[in-house]
Formats: C-alpha cells, structure tokens, sequence
C-alpha cells in the first residue's frame, strides 16, 4: 500500500506578511518537511484525517467565502456571555456582544502588530509546530482569532462565548483561527468555544495558547456540535504556573472528523488540573482526543476523565498521555477512558500512556470498552420501559459522571439537554 | 536518606554473579552475514536443501528490512557485520550420555546450578541444554520417546522429522516478521524443537538453559513447540551469560502452535548480564516469541521474569484464533543501572468467546528505564471476547523510569476490556510497619517487593520459583525509593 499523500494539498499556501511573517514561513517550511500525517505517524495511527482532506479539498489554504448567516439557531440560551461570533473566520462585530470593561479582547492580529512583548514571550511559544503538521499548518494560515488577556486580580464574572460558525452551504469552506489568551495572577475566567457548520465540506483548524498565572483560575469548554461535514483540527495548549487551577471540558457530538490535542504543562507547585470529555458518536463520525498532562514541578494532581459512546460506523480514539518529571515529586495523576460500543461497525482505539521518571508519586490509569450491561437493560425492560428508552436512560447515567463537573449551571443544563435529545433520538 | 542511599550503593555495586567463562574450544564461522554464512552455517548443521533454502530466503528479506525504532530504549548502532554468527564447542562425536560430555562443559553447567546428572536424579526435569548455539545433550529422551513426545535439539528435528519442522516452522513468526526474526530465521544456529502428540499430557517440565559463553558471538536460537489436540505441556526456559565487555546480541525466536484443547505453558527466567554500572558491555536481548491458539479451547499461557540483559525488546503474544482459546501473559520485569526494557504483550482476539490476561510488574531501580508496551486487539469477528489487563510499576531511587504504551483495539461491541495501571513506590508506611515488628529494612523491602511480584511469580512452575524469588531478592533488595 503506497501511504504516500500527494502534496498538493499544501501547494498554493498564501502566507500574509504581518507580524508574524517570519514565524509564518517558518512554520510553512517546518510543514512542508513533516509532510501531513499518515497511517505511518504514531500520533495520527489511527486518524487518517489526512486522507480525507485529500478526497475533499483542493489545497489547505484558508477560504474567503463570506457569509451573512445568522447566529440565533446556534445561540446557548439564557446564558448571560461575552458573545464573540466568527462566521466563516471573519470576526462578526454586528453578532457580537461584548465588554472590556473587566477584560481585554481584540483582534490577534492587531494586539501582535501593537505589542512586541507578546510574540516575544507567548506566540507560538507552547502550540510546537514540529511536533503537529496541523499546529504548523495553522500557524502558517491563521487569519482570524483573539487576544483575550486577563489582568492581575480580576474575577471575570461573564464567561466569554466564541462562536466558530462554517457555512459551507454555497462552496468549501477553509478557516483557521488562533486566540492566545492570557490569565493573570489570581484572576479567574472562563471560556467557550462552541463549533457549529452547515453545508458541505469544511475544514477547520484552531490553535489555542493559554498561560495561566500563578493562584489563577481557568475553565474551558469546548462544544463541537457540527452538521457532519466539517474535518477539524483543535489544538489547545495550556501553561500552568503555581497554585492555578484549570477545569477542561470537551464535547465532542457530530462532524466528520474531528482531532483534539489538548495539553496541559503543570509548572509549578500546587496545582489542580481537570480534563473532562464525552464523545457521543454516530454515522461516520471520527473523534480523536489526544491529552496530555505533563508534570514538572512537584505537588500538583492531574485528573482525567473521558468517556464515549460509539454507534453507526463511528469511531473512537483516545490517548492520554501523563508525564512526571525527575523533579515532580509527590505528583498524583489518573486518568480514565471509558468506552461503550453500540454497533458492530464502531471501533475504539485507545492508549492511555505513562511516563514517570520521579519515584514518589502516584499515578494510574484505567480504561475499559464493553456494552451496556444486559442484567440493567432487563431490569427496566421488565418494568415496561421500552428498549430504546431503557438505553437511553443508561447512556444519560453514563455521561451523567462528565456533564455534572460543568459548574456554570445554565451552560450545564444546555448540554444536559443537548446530550439528552441526542441519546432519545440517535442512539 | 543517606542510610538508604547506602544500601542503594550496595545493591547496585553487585557484581553479577554468573560472570566468568570456561575455555572451551570453539568451532566459529568468520565475523560477518553474508549468503556464504548462511550456507556455512547449513552445512555446518549438516542441514538438508530445503532448509538452506528457506534460510537464505529470510536472509534475504532481512536485506531489505530496517531495523525497528519505536522501542523506548537506545543503544548504540549495531554493526551486523562484525558479530560472528556461529560458534560451536568442539567435539569429537555426538555424546550418548551424560559422561561422555566434556568434563568442562559440566562445570559450567554447575557453577550454573543445573547439574545435568544431579538434576536428572533428583528433580525430574528433562533439560535440552544450549551452550553457544549447539544442542549439547537432552535428557529424558527416552523417557518421553515412549509416549511419543519428541524433544530434541532444533538440528536433530530438521533430519528426523523434516514433516513437521516443515509445516510448522514459520508458522506462526514467519521470516519477515520483523527485523530480529528475519536475521534469526537466516542464521538460527540451534534450538529446541517439541512436539506433544494428540490427549498426552507431558509428565514433566520441559527445560532449555541458554548461555552465551564465546566473545563476540550473537546467540540466534529458535524454538518451537507444536502441542497437538488435547496435549498439555510446561516448558521452562533459563538463560545466563558470562561477563563481557562487548555488548552481545542475542535475537531468538519462539513459536508455539497449539492445536484443538491444547495448553502450553511456557515460562521464562533471564538473567542474562545486564553490564556494568556505567552501561558497558551487557546483552542485546531483541527476541520475537508468539504462540497461536489455533485450535478451539487452546490456552497458552507466558510467563517471565526478566532480570537481565542491558537491552530487552521482547513481546510475548498470542494470536487467539480459536473459537473459547484463551492466552495469559504474567511478567515481572527489573532493571537496574543503565538496563533498559521495552516489554509486553500482544493478545490479538480473532475467535469468538476468546479470554486474555495481562499481569504485568515491572521494578525500575537505578538509572534504568523499565517500558511496558501492549496491545490488546478485538477483531471484528471476535465476540463476547474478554480481557483484562493490569500493569503496574514500581520505581526506586529518582534516576529511573516507567512507562506504559498499553494499546487497546476494539472492533466488537460486545467485547469487554479492562486495563488499569499504576505506579508508585514502597511505601513509607510499609516499611516502617515491618521495621516496628523487628523486621529491618532491607528484609522488609525484599518481602515487600515479593509479595509486589507474587502473582507472577506463583505462576512459575516449583523449580523456577525459587530461583526467581533469589534474582528479584539479588537485585533489588535493600533498594528503598
């Protein structure tokens, strides 16, 4: 079998000369060297994400295909945010509803022109490009995101919502958007980033590179509800300082393909870490979730827990991978993956993967596939639930354990419901 | 602190004990692999056309393979060209008995602590002794012969029982598997050969000692074990090697094939020389052993301790294609120093109802990186198939490593899969709560690691339990994180 991709889909990449002009053409050659990811490369093994590009686009430079559509149906109610709404990866000022009074949020590409200290010390300083074609394909494309910064002391009482819609209903649509956000000491902020498509074929690719100061607070969620026809590539990346504390949450529902690096550098002491996921899949959905929580300091605990539900001919892949340092002593790390496989023709591939070079520590892993237990579904049946309910009721349960670690109560009840209608209707 | 690093001090200063050689005179082959070597070494072994041929056809598909990388170790580049591929001790005619053996050669197997004689009188074991490639006696032969098990050296077989060797040689690790059983199945010196006939049941463990003895030699064993319908047998495999300060290689390969209700269980205890404290000199250990469970109902169960070796590579697997067949792994692994390990399983589940476990323990002391790597393979046609897996580490000192690659693969939806993992270190606690019951810390850590192994190592036959218990208590004791 000939695993060799041809390469046109990296040809014909325009690259902007802005601030970051150089970091662009060097990304760009780091790119061009890599080669995107085959079978061949551990990372993507299972994940031929690559393939499918090829079959759906011409080349992966980003589109300019405008849209006017409207961000109503794709609203969470009643959540009281800073709404900030990209279509097609053109910020939407109109859409948007925002303040700065408590924080600061403007154009990346305007703050990096404006502020040299900030390509000087956070740009492209956590996201490797070597270690991800799709990290060097963003950092040579990217065209929209924010600079969301956080000062010292601010509990920011408004979680801030992106919105990153494709509409793809009149031609392909190509995006990449980059945010770098930035939490000061003490202060406390929480972020949403909810993906959603309509129309045909559409790739999107995210880099998020996120520093939380010391005693600081973060919690990040990311939904991807897509209309089935968007390939998408998130990359977060997130520095810890001391005593900080960062709550992740991950959904994963619809789309074709969807890759998730998510990766949390604990350096410092203290510090608490969160990595929640659920992916609920059907048809032929893809969701590849790569975490890693690498632990450097001493005294910190990482936790880890993702969950998912496999039907149709989707599939499921997890690695989780944990570092400990020689220098982090007294780390406590888990991690959990849990699979459930509905139909014959899902898989799940899982690895959860450690790596512990210090000796007082604690750390484990565990991760189960298996299928709904009979004896339970029996037991609701026997008491004149229907089949699919009884299943549904069982699946809720199971996804119950991630939802609950949401604190904010309405986008906790928003994904509830969300959750909820999908298991009665799809599953 | 510092009475701990002082033990540590100790324990890792210990001199390898099996280290020393006995002059015998060896018949070796020219350094270097070439298709002359091939054939030198055919025709050394007297070995018939076929045989030669189905060597240089590996020989030639290991020309064209790469050497694997993914491993989590690193060593320098090997120059397979300056490794002598056959070396054998000098004999005048094939010995009948034990005393017609080379007096030396018996040494050797004392100072190892299987005497031949003594182990034939008292313990029962029947042992196919391997020194430097060349089978040098079996015991028990005619024993088994009578109920009809064959279990001879690998030269013998290929003459006597070409049918078999000939159906079932690459079977189950076929010539281009990959790098290490590519080069062994060109250049495979000697080996064992087994062979249990339909409902007999082996009335005694079967047993090989692997030593490397010459300097500069690769040792490229190769056994293979056929147990036909409703068969049992338990085979041991021991290895040693003297000290030497090149590294050696050592690339073997074991196949297993188990027919209809067959069970097979195959333990191994390696000691080989791990090098010294700074990393020198030590055994390349890049070994391919799998089992397939080809027949319903077969079970095959691993069992390993590895203790030695600078550098392991080595995943013993079973292929469950039987429909009920079901495959066990039980590994401790230590290292200590510069060594470094990279070993686990492969179950792959092709039959329906298939069963596998995984018990992996691995004790990581010194500067020593000690990886478990696994895969877990539900195929599609798999059903109702089971496995659990649990691999924990244990690490002592600040300078070493564990890691875990446990890859899981799930095509069934009915299939059920646990793994779980852990790592830590002998708890404070622990010791402090045998020291309070007058047990001082150095006893307390080997008890402690002990009962860390026992699973594993209750599964190892009587004989190799006791040795194992004195190799894990050798190398670590005292070793407190």
């Amino acid at each position: 079998m000939d695993l060799a991709l041809k390469n046109n889909l990296l040809e014909n990449i325009a690259i902007s000369s802005d601030a970051t002009g150089n970091i662009r053409h060097q990304a760009l050659d780091t790119l061009r060297s890599l080669g995107l990811p085959t079978s061949k490369t551990e990372e993507y093994k299972h994940t031929a994400i690559s393939r499918l590009l090829e079959k759906n686009f011409q080349h992966l430079g980003v589109s300019t295909e405008k849209s006017n559509i409207t961000v109503d149906t794709f609203r969470i109610q009643d959540l009281d945010a800073h709404v900030l709404v990209f279509i097609n990866g053109v910020f939407d000022q109109a859409q948007s509803v925002f303040s700065t009074e408590e924080l600061n949020i403007q154009p990346l590409a305007v703050a990096l022109a404006e502020r040299k200290e900030l390509i000087e010390n956070y740009f492209s300083k956590l996201a490797d490009t070597k270690a991800d074609a799709f990290v060097a394909l963003n950092t040579t494309t990217w065209n929209n995101g924010l600079l969301i910064e956080v000062k010292n002391n601010v509990q920011v009482t408004k979680p801030i919502l992106i919105h990153q819609i494709n509409d793809a209903s009149k031609s392909k649509v190509i995006t990449a958007s980059r945010n770098l956000i930035l939490v000061g000491k003490s202060s406390e902020v929480s972020i949403i980033e909810k993906y959603d498509s309509m129309g045909e074929a559409n790739f999107s690719t995210t880099v998020n590179e996120v520093f939380v100061a010391e005693n600081a607070g973060l919690t990040y969620t990311l939904i991807q509800n897509d209309s089935g026809q968007r390939y998408q590539f998130n990359h977060t990346s997130i520095q810890q300082e001391s005593n900080s504390r960062v709550n992740c949450f991950t959904l994963s529902l619809n789309g074709k393909a969807i890759r998730n690096n998510l990766q949390l550098s604990l350096d410092g002491e203290g510090i608490d870490s969160h990595m929640y996921g659920l992916y609920l899949l059907t048809g032929d959905t893809l969701a590849d979730n790569h975490t890693v929580a690498d632990h450097r300091k001493p005294n910190s605990i990482s936790n880890e827990l993702y969950k998912g539900v496999m039907d149709g001919n989707s599939k499921g892949i997890f690695n989780g991978k944990i570092y400990v340092r020689p220098q982090a002593q007294k780390t406590n790390a888990f991690q959990s993956n849990r699979n459930i496989l509905l139909s014959d023709k899902a898989t799940v591939n899982t690895k959860p993967q450690l790596e512990i070079w210090a000796d007082d520590v604690k750390c484990s892993h565990g991760c189960t596939s298996g299928q709904l237990d009979e004896e339970a579904l029996f037991y609701m049946q026997s008491r004149g639930i229907a089949k699919d309910s009884a299943r549904a009721f069982l699946l809720y349960a199971y996804a119950g354990e991630v939802i609950e670690k949401i604190s904010n109560e309405t986008l906790r009840n928003y994904i509830d419901a969300l959750v909820s209608e999908r298991l009665h209707k799809n599953f | 602190m510092a009475k701990d690093n002082q033990v540590l001090e100790e324990i890792t200063s210990k001199e390898y004990e099996h280290g020393w050689t006995v002059d015998l005179e060896t018949d070796s082959a020219p350094k270097g692999l070439s298709e002359d070597i091939v054939r030198f070494i055919s025709a050394k072994k007297s070995e018939p056309a076929w045989m030669l041929e189905w060597r240089l056809n590996a020989f030639r598909q290991w020309q064209k393979m790469t050497e694997p990388k993914w491993p989590n170790v690193t060593y320098p580049e090997i120059n397979y060209q300056d490794i002598i591929y056959y070396s054998a001790p000098k004999q005048a005619a094939k010995p009948k008995s034990l005393d017609e053996i080379d007096p030396e050669l018996l040494k050797t197997f004392e100072k190892l602590g299987i005497s031949l004689t003594e182990q034939k009188r008292l313990t029962g074991v029947a042992v196919d002794a391997v020194i430097d490639s060349v089978s040098v006696a079996t015991t028990f032969k005619a024993t088994l012969a009578e109920m009809g098990i064959i279990f001879c050296s690998f030269s013998e077989a290929v003459r006597e029982h070409p049918e078999l060797i000939k159906k079932y040689l690459g079977s189950v690790v076929p010539v281009n598997d990959n790098y290490f059983a590519a080069l062994n199945s060109a250049v495979f010196s000697d080996g064992s050969f087994c062979y249990i006939p339909k409902g007999v049941r082996c009335p005694m463990e079967l047993s090989t000692y692997f030593r490397i003895n010459a300097a500069n030699t690769g040792q490229f064993e190769r056994t293979l074990i056929v147990a036909d319908e409703g068969s049992y047998v338990s085979y041991l495999e021991g290895c040693t090697a003297p000290q030497r300060d090149e590294n050696q290689l050592h690339a073997a390969v074991v196949e297993i094939y188990a027919m209809k209700d067959s069970h097979v269980k195959y333990s191994t205890v390696q000691n080989w020389y791990p090098g010294d404290k700074q990393g020198k000199g030590g055994i390349y250990n890049f070994v391919t052993k799998r089992a397939l469970c080809a027949g319903d109902h077969s079970k095959v169960s691993w069992t390993q301790v590895e203790t030695g070796s600078a550098i392991t590579w080595k995943y013993p697997s079973c292929i469950l294609k039987g429909d009920h067949s079901s495959g066990e792994f039980y590994s401790v692994a230590v290292t200590n120093n510069m060594q470094q390990a990279d070993t686990g399983t492969k179950m792959i589940h092709i039959g329906k109802n298939t069963k596998s476990r995984i018990v992996s323990k691995g004790i990581s002391a010194g500067k020593s990186q000690n990886s478990y790597r696994g895969q877990v393979h539900i195929m599609k046609r798999a059903e109702n198939a089971r496995n659990f897996s649990q691999c924990d580490s244990l690490l002592m000192g600040d300078q070493c490593g564990a890691h875990t690659f446990p890859y899981i693969d799930v095509e069934n939806s009915t299939a059920r899969i646990e793994h779980e993992a852990t790592t830590s270190k002998i708890g404070e606690d622990q010791i402090f709560y045998c020291q309070q019951r007058g047990i001082d810390e150095e006893s307390a850590v080997a008890l402690i690691v002990n009962g860390y192994a026992k699973e594993v190592l209750n599964q190892l036959p009587m004989e190799f339990a006791v040795e194992a218990q004195k190799l894990l208590a050798l190398t670590l004791e005292g070793s407190v994180g």
